[in-house]
């Protein structure tokens, strides 16, 4: 219905058209304006690919710290033996008592497995071992204690459940000392945390820059349109529907740049990945770099889309209702 | 149709560009507004089409105060009046075809509904042949004549000019305000704002004469 013409029938109202064509319509006409805005964009292939590349290599950089950081991670819990505490038991202990606490020990929730290495048998190797072998045939008496070595449960085994866990073991009355070197660990713990908040840090701050860019892109472009707007206008288009093609051109940058992170993540992960075997060498431990999941991939593309989005939303919300028509 | 009361418009900066107007031109009348240059006629057009408001006093359409629009429902007012300008206003990147589309899509045409109507539009300008042209392609008659194809495509009932003549030639001139009074017979009011005299002496119809933003003379031009 027209404002000022009671009787005047406005726009499509004309056409008598069912709702589901409408609705049909709608999407068709998104489709095709969609397609127009990326023609629009492969008129200026190197302009808007920079653009796309910005976005995209801007999000590489968290991508890959993010893969490191899960991998990293992954590492410090498959190294069981980071929190293996030993027991040093009291002298005076009988075996029996020995294998009392062993049991006890190993029934305990908190505790994964229980080694018990006996005192004799630690002498002998270390006779065999140390070179020492006859200097220690003249002791009278075995001056090694009987020893206990105690694998945490997984949910003991960071760095501060394994001391809580280690205190009180220390409370055992069999128990002479607890020996547990977490520093390591701690380091190890500490520095994860560190690159991850800095990570979290990193991104946001990307992100801004990724919209900022974005909308100054699109500004540039609405700029760049001021005489097509201003004719729109007057021809009577609302702001929304000048605003739907720049829209769209943010999701495509959204789109593309998105694509480009996966493929600058792929090859930023192909080059760390040599540099992670050598070192898996050194440590002789089976250690393979996982990449971005399925999952991951497709977050990573809706957040790429999704700050095209916001970028030209926010550059077009402010620049199409600035253009006056003179 | 078009109903000025006492409207008076300062633009910022404090210049006084309309002091006082009052006139209503009729359903389906034609008129001239004329006037020296900076008289204000563009800016008395401009009050129609929202593009500045008044000052002070009322301006209305059909009755309908536009102080009760909002911007928002501005776009809504323009697509019940067909403008066109002396520079004719196209888009140089698309075709006869797209431009005179432009109204129907934003009203939410599909294309292939818009075509039919462009079609009918170009044909009553006599530029049933150039759909597929771009405006650089054509003559300055031929552009102004688009645009006037693009005006009136979603046929408004209300026409408004600001010398549509400027850059032609008397025949094309006459060519082009034959075509407003056919639109007229139709029953849409046209206001045209010209300073071409001799064109207006020679048609005798209504004159709406601005001088320094003041309405001196509202009647026939005595040629
Ligand atoms: N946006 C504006 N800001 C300030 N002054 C303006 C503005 N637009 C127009 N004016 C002034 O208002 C006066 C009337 O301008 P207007 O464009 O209405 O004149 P006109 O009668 O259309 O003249 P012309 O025949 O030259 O087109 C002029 O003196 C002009 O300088
Ligand atoms: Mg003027």
């Amino acid at each position: 219905m027209s404002l000022l013409f009671r009787s005047r029938q406005q726009g499509a109202q004309q056409v008598k058209i069912s709702g589901f064509r409408r609705f049909v319509m709608f999407w068709v006409h998104n489709l095709q304006q969609a397609v127009a805005s990326l023609g629009e964009l492969a008129r200026y292939p190197f302009a808007s690919l920079m653009t796309m590349a910005v976005l995209g290599l801007s999000l590489t950089l968290p991508a890959t710290l993010y893969v490191v950081v899960k991998n990293t991670e992954a590492v410090g819990a498959s190294w069981q033996h980071a929190s293996e505490m030993t027991l040093f038991l009291r002298k005076e202990l009988s075996q029996q008592e020995i294998s009392t606490l062993h049991k006890r020990l190993s029934l305990s929730n908190d505790i994964e497995s229980v080694r018990w290495i006996d005192k004799d048998e630690a002498l002998a190797e270390f006779r065999v071992h140390s070179g020492f072998g006859d200097a220690l045939k003249g002791l009278a008496q075995n001056p090694l204690p009987d020893v206990l070595v105690v694998l945490p449960a997984a949910h003991k085994r960071s760095a501060g459940q394994a001391q809580q866990l280690a205190q009180q073991l220390r409370q055992e009355r069999e128990v002479e000392q607890v020996r547990l070197d977490l520093d390591w660990l701690q380091r190890l713990e500490a520095l994860i945390n560190l690159v991850r908040d800095g990570l979290l840090a990193l991104a946001l701050l990307l992100c801004l820059s990724v919209v900022l860019i974005v909308g100054n892109t699109i500004r540039l472009n609405i700029l760049s349109k001021r005489e097509e707007i201003m004719v729109m206008k007057l021809v009577g288009a609302t702001d929304g529907f000048i605003q739907r093609p720049f829209l769209y051109t943010g999701v495509w940058y959204g789109v593309v740049g998105g694509l480009i992170a996966w493929i600058a993540t792929w090859i930023m992960m192909a080059w760390i990945a040599g540099a992670v075997a050598q070192i898996s060498e050194l440590y002789e431990s089976q250690f393979s770099l996982v990449g971005l999941t399925g999952q991951e991939m497709m977050i990573l593309w809706l957040l790429a889309i999704g700050l095209g989005l916001l970028g030209s939303y926010l550059a077009v919300r402010k620049h199409v209702k600035e253009v006056e028509p003179q | 149709m078009i109903k000025f009361e006492q409207v008076s418009k300062t633009y910022p900066g404090g210049f006084q560009a309309l002091n006082q107007v009052s006139f209503h031109l009729e359903p389906g009348e034609m008129a001239f507004l004329t006037g020296h240059s900076g008289a204000g006629k563009s800016t008395l057009l401009k009050l129609i089409s929202m593009m500045e408001r008044p000052s002070s006093g009322r301006v209305l359409i059909n009755g309908h105060d536009l102080k009760r629009i909002s911007n928002r429902q501005i776009p809504y007012v323009r697509r019940d009046i067909g403008m066109i300008f002396q520079d004719h206003r196209l888009l140089m990147d698309k075709t006869v075809l797209d431009n005179v589309a432009l109204p129907l899509l934003i009203e939410g045409y599909s294309m292939q509904e818009a075509r039919k109507r462009v079609s009918a539009a170009l044909e009553k300008v006599g530029l049933g042949d150039k759909l597929r042209h771009y405006p650089m392609m054509l003559s300055g008659g031929e552009q102004q004549r688009v645009g006037i194809a693009r005006a009136i495509v979603n046929k408004p009932p209300l026409l408004l000019a600001d010398e549509p003549t400027g850059n032609l030639d008397p025949k094309l001139s006459m060519e082009i305000i034959r075509l407003f009074e056919e639109f007229n017979r139709v029953g849409v009011s046209v206001l045209i704002a010209t300073h071409d005299l001799g064109l207006i002496a020679r048609l005798r119809y209504r004159t709406l004469t601005l001088k320094e933003g003041r309405m001196i003379n509202d009647g026939l031009q005595e040629g």
